[in-house]
């Protein structure tokens, strides 16, 4: 073979191969949301009321509280986790692998402002009152056999425009005593009615606690120990969690409900390990999400009193919120 | 379509090297061979390829698929010890039926399909972490019978130049390998899947090339005895190739693996994880740059002492990365660290086509790079227990120390079969 066919060859598979790469990322580029049987696509309304709003194949999607595994409508808005309330939603949007946004939505989906977030994006939380909006990201560690990892919280405050970046700058006390260790790590966060007082967790060193969080004040004070991802229930009594098994988390987590007052622990009927932070769906019941081992999620519910058996709420669906 | 325009654009340009260079390449005695340069376009494509999905892997199975980072950790992990036999099982081979160039094509062969098998796993760990372990038996199988085809392709006196411009290439795609996924990602809006056919596109791209270009020399082994599996007890009698395989035994324990120094970079840096594989350019960038200076310079002042200053870059690496944070440490870490390869691999196969018979080249390849892989294997198991029980301080130092009794030992080793090999 002459060095000119030989050429003209390579030039030839290089034109197909190379053509049918960029062709058929331009036709991966074009699909939309996936639809489940049923499924229409839409612009679901933040503002109604008993709706179930969660993600469809990462795309946000509502459907009926009382008939969460019917047809859902499912809109173009793509996001990584999403939460909802008093007609403001939030998103945590991937603008490219490496890269995230948080956006915050009006009732019809309407983008209203754009963050950019450093890190993987892991919890997101919306106020009652839809004013306040905490998220959390994994910024590094947490992988290659490094027990430790490390997280960052924010705070944005949608009434004067204002956010805390890091919520590890508050002066943290942990049993009594002003923490000044430099592994604080926070994460989780849930907000009280009055916009101002929150809990999260917070980590240092092996320790996981429970803290109540002043936005005012700036501080962040341990309330109790091996609780994680706290989420207030609507009457503002009680507070659904993860609780690390033995106090270890590489042994998973046991969904559970601490009484603020009466400071009892109730472990809940779920007894697959739930990483994740609850949603309550009203004052007697939690949902939150479960991933099978390849990694596909479904919503359950259980009830807070530790009665009762887990319910599937819906499948292929995460991130839930009842508004 | 810049992507394609660029890709396009790169490999005319190596092509119409190739082919200007073959008429000339008896008279031009400093020229690096066309079938070196062919070897070289190969591993440039096909490091694209690989690297593409390197990059995007840990993001794909942590948030495309929704695994545990632990899942990720555990699928990188496995497979690089079980690729050693059949790395040995395949140089025997090429040696013995001598068909070099089609026990490497079938290496490139195979990781290319493992590209399309990535799409085929679907959402399955266990599926991926097979197709992953295809991929690298491909390239276990591939890397001897290219060596020694580089070797045999390369007058003794100049094996330091070809294995550093062959280097110098491969490295290219490395460096290029992350920036064309993020490219194929913008485009295809972050379909991973895009990733994953492209790379498949672009590796049988580079087997093309590979069966057009590349030629056996089969030729030059005429004549010689025929391989058997007793030839293998004659290689290893043969004066220095004991000792080149414990050299490079050494190489593999002084090193404790990339991994582990950019995780002790991101321990300073306060790094996201997302960027973890992309530290691996940075050490790219300094090897890329620097492959073809030592490969010359090994050839004018010898390749022992070329070697010796390689590990003196890895300790000064080891002892830098004791230092407090900062981007100056990570920037010289990355830098000392690319040097070091720079110094070694290549080198070390030069040294080897110097001191291994022809008729077993391949075989001897396979030996060397297995020993130098195993050991590898077994210093950055030790370096995490080390870490894991004594502390970074300890584990540093060790490190170091390693390199230290490595200088010294390597030139006990090679110091006289280098004059007996390289007596010109």
């Amino acid at each position: 073979m002459n060095p000119r066919t030989r050429i003209l060859l390579t030039a030839l598979s290089a034109f197909v191969l190379l053509g049918g790469a960029v062709i058929f990322a331009l036709v991966a580029r074009d699909s939309g949301p996936p639809l489940s049987k049923g499924d229409s696509r839409g612009t679901p309304s933040l503002a109604a009321h008993d709706r179930l709003i969660f993600l469809s194949g990462r795309h946000l999607a509502s459907v009926p509280a009382n008939a969460t595994t019917g047809h859902a409508v499912v809109s173009d808005l793509q996001c990584v986790r999403v939460y909802a309330a008093a007609g403001t939603g939030a998103c945590m949007h991937q603008d490219d692998p490496w890269h995230y946004s948080l956006l915050t939505l009006d009732a019809t989906l309407r983008q209203t402002s754009r963050h950019k977030i450093a890190g993987l994006p892991n919890r997101l939380r919306v106020s009652a009152s839809g004013q306040m909006v905490s998220w959390t990201t994994f910024i590094g560690g947490e992988s290659y056999n490094k027990g430790g990892f490390s997280t960052r919280t924010g705070i944005l405050d949608l009434r004067t425009g204002t956010s805390v970046p890091n919520l590890e700058t508050f002066a943290i006390h942990i049993a009594g005593h002003r923490s000044h260790a430099i592994d604080h790590n926070v994460w989780g966060v849930t907000f009280a009615s009055d916009d101002n007082r929150f809990y999260a967790s917070l980590a240092t060193g092996d320790d996981r606690y429970l803290v109540q969080g002043d936005l005012a004040a700036r501080t962040l004070t341990t309330l109790e120990s091996n609780v994680e991802c706290p989420s207030l229930s609507p009457d503002g009594t009680r507070i659904a969690f993860k609780q690390a098994v033995d106090n270890d988390p590489r042994k998973g987590w046991r969904l559970s409900v601490l009484d603020l007052k009466t400071r009892t622990i109730t472990h809940l009927a779920e007894t697959a390990s739930v990483d994740d932070q609850a949603a309550w769906l009203d004052d007697s019941t939690v949902a939150y999400t479960l991933r099978a081992a390849d990694g596909t999620p479904s919503i359950w519910s259980v009830p807070a009193d530790g009665s009762g058996n887990p319910t599937l709420v819906r499948n292929n669906a995460e991130s839930p919120a009842v508004i | 379509v810049t992507f394609q325009g660029t890709a396009l654009a790169f490999l005319f340009v190596y092509l119409s090297t190739i082919d200007r260079s073959l008429p000339r390449r008896e008279t031009a005695g400093r020229r690096v061979s066309a079938n070196v340069m062919a070897l070289g376009a190969v591993s440039l494509v096909t490091d694209i390829s690989a690297e593409m999905v390197v990059a995007v892997l840990p993001i794909y199975l942590v948030m495309g698929l929704s695994l545990s980072p632990a899942a990720y950790g555990a699928i990188d992990g496995l497979y690089t010890g079980a690729t050693a036999l059949l790395r040995l099982v395949g140089g025997y081979a090429a040696d013995r039926t001598q068909r070099r160039k089609f026990v490497a094509g079938l290496g490139y062969g195979i990781s290319c399909v493992a590209k399309l098998g990535l799409l085929a796993a679907g959402r399955s760990v266990g599926l991926i972490g097979a197709v992953i372990a295809v991929d690298r038996a491909g390239k276990g199988l591939r890397t001897a019978p290219r060596d020694a085809m580089i070797t045999l392709s390369t007058p003794p006196d100049d094996l330091g130049r070809a294995f550093g411009i062959h280097r110098t290439m491969d490295s290219i795609g490395a460096f290029l390998g992350p920036l064309v996924a993020m490219a194929v990602l913008w485009l295809a809006a972050d379909s991973f899947d895009a990733v994953f056919v492209a790379s498949f596109c672009i590796a049988a791209l580079a087997v093309v090339v590979l069966v057009l270009f590349v030629r056996d020399r089969r030729e030059t082994l005429s004549g010689a005895q025929p391989v058997v599996v007793r030839s293998i007890g004659t290689l290893i009698s043969a004066p220095g190739v004991l000792r080149l395989v414990a050299a490079a035994i050494l190489l593999g324990l002084a090193t404790i693996g990339e991994g582990f120094v950019y995780l002790l970079l991101q321990d300073r840096q306060d790094l996201s994880l997302v960027w973890f594989p992309l530290l691996a350019v940075g050490s790219n960038l300094a090897f890329l740059l620097l492959a073809t200076p030592l490969g010359i310079l090994a050839d004018r002042v010898g390749r022992l002492p070329v070697m010796l200053a390689g590990y003196v870059a890895l300790a000064l690496a080891y002892l830098a990365l004791l230092l407090p944070g900062g981007w100056a440490l990570l920037v010289i870490v990355l830098l000392l660290n690319g040097t070091f390869y720079a110094a070694t691999d290549g080198v070390l196969m030069a040294l080897a086509g110097g001191i291994l018979p022809t008729g077993l080249r391949t075989t001897g390849i396979a030996m060397v790079q297995t020993g130098q892989a195993l050991a590898y294997l077994g210093s950055s198991v030790l370096f995490g227990l080390a870490w894991t029980f004594w502390g970074q301080l300890v584990a540093l130092t060790g490190a170091a120390g390693m390199v230290a009794i490595t200088v010294i030992a390597t030139t006990v080793l090679l110091r006289r079969p280098r004059q007996t090999a390289d007596a010109r």
